[in-house]
């Protein structure tokens, strides 16, 4: 189900990035080369500008710096919807839904515009995303009407349907039950075992220990950690960033 | 209703509902063609104006119902089309031809303006597409040949009055067919869903894939040359134009914005019924003069009040009718190679043990 990428080579490659809103840095000089196939964690206090991060990479925000590399190319210049079609997919951690469509629907906007199909071939693709977030049973219910958890489960079904290489996930698992947690939990393994590369933020941090074999650690717009997930989780730079300094 | 089990579902777009929609299309496109054989001409002039109201209705409807460009600029083509009739039948064409050609020229200087009205967003784009429109009748007012701004007639038309009245019929029939034809095709194309995912976030379409300008700039232009049709439409039936104010006139905007609300903006079906009520409100009351427009604001706030999706939206709601079918239902079909043959009614129940429709019930439970 995934476009595969040129084996050994990074997927992605960010290299300097920086982000700046007016005199606000969100992001300075952050270097992130992601294999192909791997599932990389991303924690962080709040303001830490994981979610910039996310956005600079799939193009929702055009880098103030550095560039982005994405399947061998440099895609700095290229816009989000380029990126989509490339094969990246992005899920919003405020979800934005298509009120007026129905969750189906939502979900064939990311199979026809994302995936680039066409007819049965894009229904077909946006029925599997929907059983794969467990939500076929409310596909023909207006997603303006989804209570909060169905909204964010519908970022990941419609980012799914578009057929990504690279699955970008910013806060999904947050105000998920136990249960609930679980099932995203082996939905998002089953989706990596399929070979797809993801970037996972989350503040659940049981939840990404539970799937990413790489965990990185953001801070003020500077990675201070990064590499297998319990020595960060240990490191003391991750201590200090979470219980404060002089640790 | 059957449980959506995985493996179980397909995807309906109604399609014998829209072969019963083009069959009695058809048959009330021929009656409407026919009509003039029928009637006189002074009921069929009438309707005229009718079929370029549900024209208009139609166009902006596609503009600010499914793709969000809420525009009051629209007046901008329907002028540039009741005056590229005059450019095109000084150069030797008849008035009909004149208007289908403009009307190719307007889509191709909408293609080159909406450069500029898609840099606007918002309140921004629609006070934008006004400020346009003004500077469209500001030039075009500068050609003395045009009549400058005191407006002129037709020079080269058919001297005999019935024949005029029915090809301008016609001409206004054939139009709003195409209209409704496109825009029913349109939205149930792979763009209709993109159209309406940019209406409802852009941000997101553009993050799964939509060319958000692509698909903005084809219905601008479509709108456009819609506009421009009826424009075209509106100076057969006057014979010209009575001037330059008029066909430029924002209050184009005003009655458009008008059918689409009243109706339902956002359904095919609304601006039609919009464009109805307009019509009968205007051939029955518009001699009564400050009133009219009293009135005409009056019911534009209390639909918009009571009935937000409009008059179409609310009847829809409550019985579940739909005469232009472009959503999609996933619906349940009964178990692949069940014992039951093909085309016999699918009577089996689901199968309630599935373990696979146990956790969706458990999950919308707990969603609910």
């Amino acid at each position: 189900m995934s476009r595969t990428a040129g084996a050994g080579e990074a997927l992605l490659e960010v290299d300097s990035v920086a982000k700046s809103y007016g005199a606000l840095d969100v992001l300075t000089a952050v270097h992130l080369s992601v294999p192909a196939g791997q599932a990389l964690g991303i924690v962080g206090p709040n303001g830490a500008g994981k979610s910039t991060l996310l956005s600079v990479i799939n193009g929702t925000e055009r880098a103030s710096a550095g560039t982005v590399r994405f399947a061998g190319r440099d895609v700095t210049a290229v816009g989000a919807d380029a990126r989509a079609r490339a094969g990246m997919g992005r899920t919003f951690q405020i979800p934005r839904p298509f009120t007026h469509l129905t969750v189906f629907e939502n979900a064939l906007a990311g199979a026809t515009a994302g995936a680039g199909l066409h007819g049965r071939a894009a229904d077909d693709r946006a029925l599997e995303a929907l059983v794969l977030a467990d939500m076929l049973d409310v596909a023909n219910t207006p997603a303006g009407e989804l209570p909060l958890l169905g909204r964010k489960r519908l970022e990941l079904a419609r980012a799914l349907a578009t057929d990504p290489q690279l699955l970008l996930l910013d806060e999904i698992a947050g105000g998920l039950t136990e249960a609930e947690c679980d099932s995203l939990i082996a939905t998002i393994r089953e989706l990596h075992a399929q070979g797809i590369t993801i970037i996972w933020i989350e503040h659940v941090v049981r939840a990404l220990l539970a799937v990413v074999e790489r965990l990185v650690c953001l801070a003020s717009g500077v990675i201070v950690a990064d590499g297998e997930p319990d020595a960060v989780m240990r490191s003391d730079e991750v201590q200090a960033v979470y219980l404060g300094g002089g640790l | 209703m059957e449980p959506l089990v995985p493996g179980q579902v397909r995807v309906d777009r109604l399609r014998r509902r829209m072969i019963i929609v083009q069959i009695l299309g058809a048959g009330v496109i021929v009656a409407l063609a026919m009509a003039p054989y029928v009637f006189e001409p002074a009921v069929t002039s009438q309707w005229i104006k009718l079929f370029y109201l549900i024209t208009l209705a139609t166009a902006w409807n596609l503009l600010a119902g499914f793709a969000g460009m809420v525009s009051v600029g629209q007046q901008a083509y329907i002028g540039l089309g009741a005056y590229g009739v005059f450019v095109f039948n000084d150069l030797g064409l008849d008035p009909y031809s004149s208007a289908l050609v403009a009307s190719v020229a307007i889509g191709v200087i909408a293609f080159a303006l909406s450069f500029v009205a898609f840099r606007l967003r918002g309140g921004y784009f629609a006070i934008g597409t006004w400020v346009i429109a003004e500077a469209v009748r500001q030039i075009v007012i500068r050609f003395d040949s045009l009549g400058a701004g005191r407006g002129r007639g037709i020079s080269d038309y058919t001297a005999d009055p019935v024949l005029r009245n029915l090809f301008t019929y016609w001409l206004a029939l054939g139009i709003l067919t195409a209209t409704l034809i496109g825009a029913l095709f349109l939205l149930r194309s792979r763009m209709g869903v993109a159209l309406q995912s940019i209406r409802d976030n852009e941000v997101a379409a553009r993050a799964l894939g939509v060319d958000v300008s692509r698909a903005k700039r084809i219905v601008f232009v479509l709108a456009a040359v819609m506009a421009a049709l009826a424009g075209s439409v509106i100076c057969l039936q006057q014979i010209g134009v009575q001037s330059p104010s008029q066909m430029f006139s924002v209050s184009f905007s005003a009655f458009m914005i008008f059918m689409v609300l009243i109706g339902g903006i956002g359904t095919l079906e609304g601006p039609i019924l919009g464009a109805v009520i307009y019509y009968v409100m205007d051939l029955y009351f518009s001699q009564m003069g400050l009133w009219y427009l009293v009135v005409l604001g009056v019911l534009a706030i209390a639909v918009t009040l009571f009935l937000p999706q409009g008059i179409w939206g609310a009847l829809r709601a409550r019985f579940d009718i739909t005469l232009f079918p472009v959503g999609h239902r996933v619906v349940a079909v009964p178990g692949p190679r069940s014992s039951s043959p093909a085309g016999a009614r699918p009577s089996q129940p689901a199968p309630r043990t599935d373990p696979q429709t146990d956790t969706t019930a458990a999950s919308a439970r707990t969603e609910g």
